[in-house]
């Protein structure tokens, strides 16, 4: 096998993983998978690694909802992770303290190597790894994997297996890192945000249009300018004014109307991922 | 949040309603407990007391509001707009055997060629009917999916818009004298539901709908086809007789035990139907 030492990153082995489900409650794939692997891990043990399944947001889970008090996953600031008041906080805010202490502290040399966060969208986002594997692990340790569609509080058993799946070959991608292997460098073709786009408001801030029947479920498809986006309640059309063509994501996501986001635009690029190996 | 509304649509008095406020406003379900189960005779008449729940006391507000069930002064006709996760596309959901309800559906069936529209008939007793629209003299939900809970689609809204309007354009025509000649119906009437396979100890889930069977409600499910994928890697076949499945994977029903329902098809035939004349 050619050796790419001149240009390899060498890294660290990466020895406690974790994965985490039900960051947000109702996101029903990854808190069924981590409830499985916590009462049977064998699926996820690797040789030489440690890996922990973790439901993050236990009262959320119970009542099937995002969050109880606050987003847990907009919950992991440095003022957050720092603020006095212990089980008076906002739940999640308390909730975030604590697994930052278990797998953290976050930026130290005892915080887990890999943490893969489960999460399930309404748009039809198929599968989203943030970006390739390695290249989080080279930079940053965490990776949300965002599968969708799949409605709030349903177990779609296609969605499901394809997350399983996809845990699998991380797990065994680390594994076969920390038995030595180099992975050579690879070019990676990556969305890069670029803006929120909410939903047309009244005066009152209530919705007054919806995505586009043309927009709907076309996420990663090019949006063009004067494309449609939005259809008033009678019937109107309301079209894509930006000055070039994007590429949109997370559409229509349930969560999301909370946080004035109809969709994200990105654009795309190609990213050149270095050769990776154990040090 | 503007909570009822009355508007003159031709010869009709159009009241519009939202039922249930907080769950509006939580974008919930419900709050303490399933509104639409509250409208059996046995609900509308237990005494309320100050741990009754938010949706029963409101159901007592609906049912002084718009009925009383099985009285005269109830309004006429009630549509309950829905939507589910299932993908049945549009569907009228009607207990009792209302002709009108019938006409109506079909109706919209004819206006509607290209989209799917399919009756279903609860067979329930007055008495025992559950649902808000039971209050009415005659009343049917409008279903339509499919859609996440808490996700507004524009193409699941313009059914939904179109089939209102036209159940509205058949009410003003038989108030204009329009006889409805008798016709034959396709109707799927409930049969019975299925849960998950569950844990007997913990009655976690142990297996997800079969990806087979996902999203093909309204399509015959026949003895030996898969209905279910257990986290194990096996799958579950369905045993009995063949029927029609339909709120398939429905979110809302994992708490009711319910995976999906099965339903038998059946012609009904609808008499004719017109306005009594003085």
């Amino acid at each position: 096998m050619s050796s790419y030492n001149n240009n390899s990153v060498r890294l660290n082995a990466a020895t406690k993983v974790a994965v985490f489900g039900g960051t947000h409650g109702n996101e029903m794939s990854g808190v069924t998978l981590v409830n499985l692997w916590m009462k049977n891990s064998d699926e996820i043990q690797r040789k030489g690694l440690e890996t922990k399944p973790f439901i993050t947001n236990p009262k959320a889970v119970e009542k099937c909802t995002r969050y109880v008090d606050t987003d847990l996953n907009r919950a992991f600031t440095a003022e957050n992770l720092s603020a006095l008041g212990g089980k008076d906080l906002p739940y999640e805010v308390w909730r975030a303290q604590e697994i930052n202490k278990m797998f953290g502290p976050k930026g130290s040399p005892d915080a887990y190597d890999v943490i893969f966060d489960l999460h399930n969208t309404t748009s039809k986002d198929y599968f989203n790894l943030q970006m390739m594997n390695y290249v989080k692990v080279r930079r940053h340790p965490q990776l949300r994997l965002e599968v969708g569609p799949q409605p709030q509080g349903v177990l779609r058993s296609n969605i499901f297996d394809s997350m399983r799946m996809i845990i699998k070959h991380a797990l065994d991608f680390i594994e076969l890192f920390n038995e030595g292997v180099e992975f050579p460098p690879c070019t990676v073709e990556v969305f890069r945000v670029l803006e929120r786009v909410d939903y047309p408001r009244d005066a009152n801030g209530n919705i007054i249009a919806m995505v586009h029947p043309n927009l709907q479920d076309c996420d990663w498809e090019p949006l063009n300018p004067g494309d449609p986006m939005f259809q008033t309640f009678d019937g109107k059309t309301i079209h894509y004014q930006g000055p070039g063509t994007v590429y949109p994501t997370f559409i229509n996501e349930a969560a999301y109307y909370e946080k004035q986001q109809a969709f994200v635009t990105t654009k795309r690029e190609t990213l050149v991922a270095s050769a990776v190996k154990k040090s | 949040m503007q909570k009822h509304k009355v508007d003159q649509v031709g010869s009709l008095s159009v009241c519009s309603i939202l039922n249930n406020p907080p769950a509006i406003d939580a974008c919930r379900r419900y709050i303490e407990t399933d509104l639409n189960r509250c409208f059996t005779d046995a609900s509308l008449s237990v005494p309320l007391t100050d741990s009754s729940p938010c949706e029963l006391r409101r159901a007592h507000e609906l049912n002084s509001l718009l009925g009383p069930k099985g009285s005269e002064q109830a309004v006429d006709l009630l549509c309950d707009l829905h939507n589910t996760t299932s993908n049945m596309g549009i569907c009228f959901i009607v207990d009792s055997l209302d002709w009108v309800s019938f006409h109506i559906a079909k109706y919209v069936q004819r206006k509607m060629p290209s989209s799917p529209v399919r009756l279903i008939h609860i067979n329930v007793s007055p008495s025992e009917a559950y649902s808000v629209d039971s209050i009415a003299k005659h009343g049917f939900a409008i279903e339509v999916g499919p859609q996440p809970h808490g996700v507004l689609r524009a193409d699941i809204y313009n059914m939904m818009k179109e089939a209102v309007d036209h159940s509205l354009e058949w009410l003003n025509k038989f108030n204009a004298g329009t006889t409805f000649e008798g016709e034959d119906v396709e109707a799927f009437v409930f049969e019975k539901s299925v849960d998950y396979p569950r844990d007997p100890e913990t009655s976690d889930l142990m297996a997800a709908v079969h990806p087979k069977l996902q999203d093909n409600d309204f399509k015959l499910l026949q003895h030996g086809d898969p209905i279910f994928s257990l986290f194990t890697g096996e799958t579950v076949n369905y045993e009995g007789e063949d029927l029609y499945p339909f709120f398939i994977n429905e979110c809302a029903y994992y708490e009711k035990r319910i995976a999906f329902h099965l339903a038998r098809k059946k012609t009904i035939t609808l008499p004719p139907i017109s306005m009594k004349k003085d």
